[in-house]
């Protein structure tokens, strides 16, 4: 049975966040005290987070790069909402209609997810990004000739009615149960393990293959499904919005909310969101120049911070961790009881502690060298004895 | 027919210029420069600047030279050198921050709208009653000079050399004294330069300007670099005149037209799964 | 069930027509402390690539506990039992010491993804059982206290240990050390022996080792596999292989 210390903050901090956007917001609606507008950008702020954190999948916790997310969106939007305009003359609950138009979006884009996740299998890093890529132009090119989608106009839909937002972040919290307890199992160790080492993780005996393709399945499934909550939100489903571009600015909301963190990807989408919308109203175009280039910046600079090696001695110091205990320290005044005098402690145990990294990738080794240049021979036949 | 084939030659023309550039970063730095395409997009605007003021071709193409290398040195130097030994993954993202870093500046100094240009007509030519632009015949002509030139280069000079071995092997070529620093920022300036001379010739074709030129001919033309195989520079060419007929042909095919970007990235994923090498490329252990 | 843990047969495998290695033939008893040594570039560490599935040999086969698993890929065949360590440390950086070892359990576990999805009960015995198994083992390897630290901070000496740990979680039959006291000072080799020999007796494990430092492999290895240019110099009890005219010569040259 678990334990009440098993009850950790780290553990419910994401439905918090979400849930403290919600709950006010929901009862807002239920008493209809809230405005149109508000309700839309609710609904943008909810489709964002799950493109958010399930983008965070790929590329915070597999550690690949993926740039087609917007693809994914796209399949699932259209998708999904051409089968709801259907849906709409037979099945007369709305809400029914949306969930179900959600489901087959998410599925679909699912499918997807696998048909590109298998080639990406075989793929490094750069030609992955470039073949989600591909993938992302090649999903909007197809989808915006045919007439049955209606064409370069777009897919009509039917105009949802102020609660969309509710039933949108309903779908965030189960995006953050699934993304969270995902990643907190061993899965999702195995997943991590794949990022840090793929090469000992495959020693230690994970199935690569199929976690690969496991996150990609269900982060496609996620984008879809934010895909049918968008083509609710807008009408109509313009093609040109699933762009690149916006492909981009979900990885920016990713970077800057920190990879491989949920509760970054919740804060940052709502935030980043929430900017562009309100800046919405005055983009000219030069504000629209300059947001593109603050988010170039955030991309650059946020990267630089986590990952250039001369900076780490920095970053040890300087992070949310060492910030929480130096105040703790301070404002606690927390004092260090020393051990009383007695055995001195084992020899050895002065070398554990003091921090050798030596280099070894300095010293000229026969390890496995991923990119060998020979290819080795195949197995030969072996002759009967 | 051959109308679309020469099209289709010409665009591939400009195709291999900017695939050359992509393809020698590549090779020898090991890392997809995103916005290389966007390098050209500045050297167009150079070209546009220096044009606006004085009124002269050859200075404008200069200055673009100047300008891109430029540009591509202090990318190399505050954007990518700070990263190198962290995950690919991050210079990935920090390639696509510079890119968009090129465009909204653009932007922002230039303003959205499209700025046309004259860059000089020099008319046409026939050859057996197939007439040709002169300007296709200056970019093929120049991409053929540019990539013996830079073959040349690679495989008989000293400098050449230690950039082979950089591509190689960066630790054992570091060890063996090779100044590594260098030779990759010597290969983003190539490659830069490389960028302004593809502008010019793409403005020569399609004269006029805007901040997301570079964007989609850049992707078109890492595709052509992957389909002839990257890393190597006669495939970048084949790549991108293989590129540039395709699309040609594909717009010329009314039931294909619409369909001409899905059909070029198509490729590129078929070529990715069936020989990821590319067509000429270096057969390199793919990691299992 | 075989004599020999593993026993290989004119293993071999060449680049290109290179003949890297040829036939190398090992027989390790269980429990046994094997050593492999020879000089940098004799294919030491190409001989654990085959046996670990890194690569294909290209002549002759192996056999674990009397099983043929040549050519099976590093999942399968750390799956039928044999687990390893790298010459240049392949941690988990960004991961803490006890999700590295975590994830060398996780084939014990038999949680699928719905299950750890939605939290069913099984994920919650599993969890439990996974946890307490690593703690163990970190408990024994004295990495207990630092379980929550980021396996990259930790120092070289600890780092050895956290990945026999991790390959230990694996429940391997065979244990591969490719050079497991390179970088280490006289006091980290002589408590890396101990290690090693506590996992030999308390695991019940058989240790196939890659060594430079012949004080370690002279105290701690049963029998000698010598290799020199891809081929066997020289196998057999420690005293004797060491003693070995041959084998000096190939170490310290003419």
């Amino acid at each position: 049975m678990k334990k009440p210390s098993n009850f950790k903050l780290k553990y419910i901090i994401n439905y918090i966040l979400v849930l403290a956007l919600f709950i006010p917001t929901a009862i807002m609606g239920f008493t209809g005290s809230i405005k149109g507008s508000s309700a839309l950008l609710l609904t943008q702020i909810a489709y964002s987070m799950v493109l958010a954190v399930s983008l965070n999948l790929v590329v915070g916790f597999l550690g690949e790069l993926s740039l087609g997310h917007a693809g994914f969106m796209c399949v699932g939007a259209y998708i999904g909402c051409f089968c709801a305009n259907y849906m709409h003359a037979v099945i007369p609950s709305k809400l029914a209609v949306l969930v179900i138009s959600m489901l087959i979006g998410g599925i679909s884009a699912a499918v997807f997810g696998l048909i590109i996740g298998l080639p990406c299998l075989r793929l490094k890093g750069d030609y992955l990004a470039i073949v989600t890529l591909a993938f992302g132009e090649i999903v909007r090119t197809v989808f915006m000739n045919q007439p049955v989608f209606g064409g370069a106009l777009g897919l009509t839909t039917q105009k949802y009615g102020k609660l969309l937002y509710i039933i949108a972040f309903v779908m965030v919290l189960f995006t953050v149960f699934v993304s969270q307890n995902l990643m907190r199992s061993k899965h999702g160790r195995a997943i991590q393990s794949i990022r840090d080492n793929e090469i000992a993780s495959r020693a230690m005996g994970v199935n690569v293959t199929y976690y690969k393709l496991i996150i990609f399945v269900i982060s496609a499934f996620f984008a879809g499904v934010a895909g049918v909550i968008y083509g609710h939100n807008t009408t109509p489903v313009d093609y040109s919005f699933f762009s690149f571009n916006y492909s981009i600015e979900i990885l920016v909301m990713v970077v800057l909310g920190g990879m491989g963190n949920i509760s970054g990807s919740i804060i940052s989408a709502a935030v980043l969101t929430f900017i562009n919308v309100k800046l919405q109203t005055q983009l000219s175009g030069d504000l629209a120049a300059l947001k593109q280039l603050i988010y170039a910046l955030i991309l650059i600079v946020m990267v630089m911070w986590n990952n250039a090696p001369a900076l780490r001695g920095i970053r040890e110091k300087v992070n949310i961790r060492s910030l929480i205990d130096f105040f703790t320290e301070k404002v606690l005044k927390k004092q260090e009881t020393a051990p009383e005098g007695g055995i001195d402690p084992p020899a050895s145990a002065s070398w554990d502690k003091i921090p050798t990294k030596i280099p070894m990738d300095a010293i000229l080794s026969t390890d496995i060298t991923p990119d060998n240049p020979y290819e080795a021979d195949a197995p030969k036949k072996e002759e009967k004895r | 027919m051959i109308n679309t084939l020469i099209n289709g030659l010409c665009l591939g023309g400009i195709f291999a210029l900017i695939a050359l550039g992509y393809t020698m970063v590549y090779g020898i730095a090991k890392m997809l420069n995103f916005a290389h395409g966007d390098i050209i997009m500045v050297g167009a605007y150079a070209i546009l600047t220096t044009l606006s003021l004085t009124g002269l071709t050859v200075p404008a193409v200069v200055v673009a030279v100047v300008v891109c290398t430029l540009l591509g040195i202090v990318t190399e130097k505050v954007a990518y050198r700070p990263l190198r030994g962290a995950s690919p993954l991050a210079v990935l993202i920090t390639a696509i921050g510079v890119s968009y870093l090129l465009q909204s500046v653009a932007q922002l100094v230039y303003g959205t709208k499209s700025r046309s240009i004259s860059i000089g007509n020099f008319g046409t030519v026939e050859f057996f009653g197939v007439s040709i632009s002169v300007s296709s015949l200056i970019t093929l002509g120049l991409c053929l000079v540019i990539m013996v030139g830079l073959t040349l280069f690679i495989n008989k000079t000293r400098i050449g050399c230690a950039m082979l071995a950089v591509s190689e092997d960066r630790g054992a070529a570091q060890l063996m004294g090779i100044n590594v620093n260098g030779i990759i920022t010597l290969t983003f300036a190539i490659g830069s330069a490389l960028a302004a001379f593809a502008s010019m010739c793409y403005l020569m074709q399609i004269p006029s300007v805007t901040p997301t030129l570079g964007s989609m001919p850049g992707i078109k033309a890492f595709t052509a670099a992957v389909i002839g195989g990257i890393g190597s520079i006669p495939g970048a060419m084949i790549g991108g005149i293989l590129l540039g007929v395709i699309e040609k042909l594909a717009l010329s095919v009314p039931a294909l037209a619409p369909y001409t970007t899905a059909i070029e990235f198509g490729l590129l994923i078929v070529i990715l799964l069936v020989k990821p090498t590319g067509l000429l490329g270096k057969k390199t252990r793919e990691k299992v | 069930m075989s004599e020999y843990i593993l026993e290989t047969k004119n293993l071999g495998i060449s680049f290109g027509g290179l003949k890297a290695v040829q036939d190398v033939n090992l027989k390790i008893k269980k429990n046994e402390l094997y050593g492999l040594i020879g000089p940098n570039g004799a294919g030491k560490t190409t001989v654990f690539n085959m046996l670990t599935g890194v690569y294909k040999p290209t002549t002759g086969s192996f056999m674990l506990d009397g099983e043929d698993i040549t050519g099976k890929t590093p999942i399968d065949i750390n799956k039928k039992g044999i687990a390893r360590t790298f010459q240049n440390i392949r941690l988990f950086s960004n991961m803490s010491v006890i999700d590295n070892v975590l994830v060398g359990m996780g084939n014990r576990s038999s949680c699928n993804l719905f299950e750890s999805i939605f939290r069913l009960p099984r994920y919650w015995s599993t969890e439990k059982e996974l946890r307490a198994g690593a703690r163990e083992l970190l408990r024994v390897f004295g990495l207990d206290e630092e379980r929550r630290t980021v396996a990259s901070n930790l120092p070289y000496g600890k780092q050895r240990k956290l990945e026999i740990a991790r390959a230990l979680a694996t429940n391997p039959k065979l244990l591969l050390l490719d050079e497991p006291a390179a970088g280490m000072n006289p006091q980290e080799t002589a408590e890396l022996t101990e290690t090693i020999r506590f996992v030999r007796d308390n695991f019940d494990m058989t240790v196939l080792l890659i060594e430079h430092d012949m004080s370690l492999v002279s105290k701690l290895c049963d029998e000698l596999t010598v290799l020199n240019f891809g081929t066997t110099l020289a196998h057999g009890k420690v005293e004797d292989v060491l003693n070995d005219p041959e084998v000096v010569r190939a170490y310290l040259g003419e």
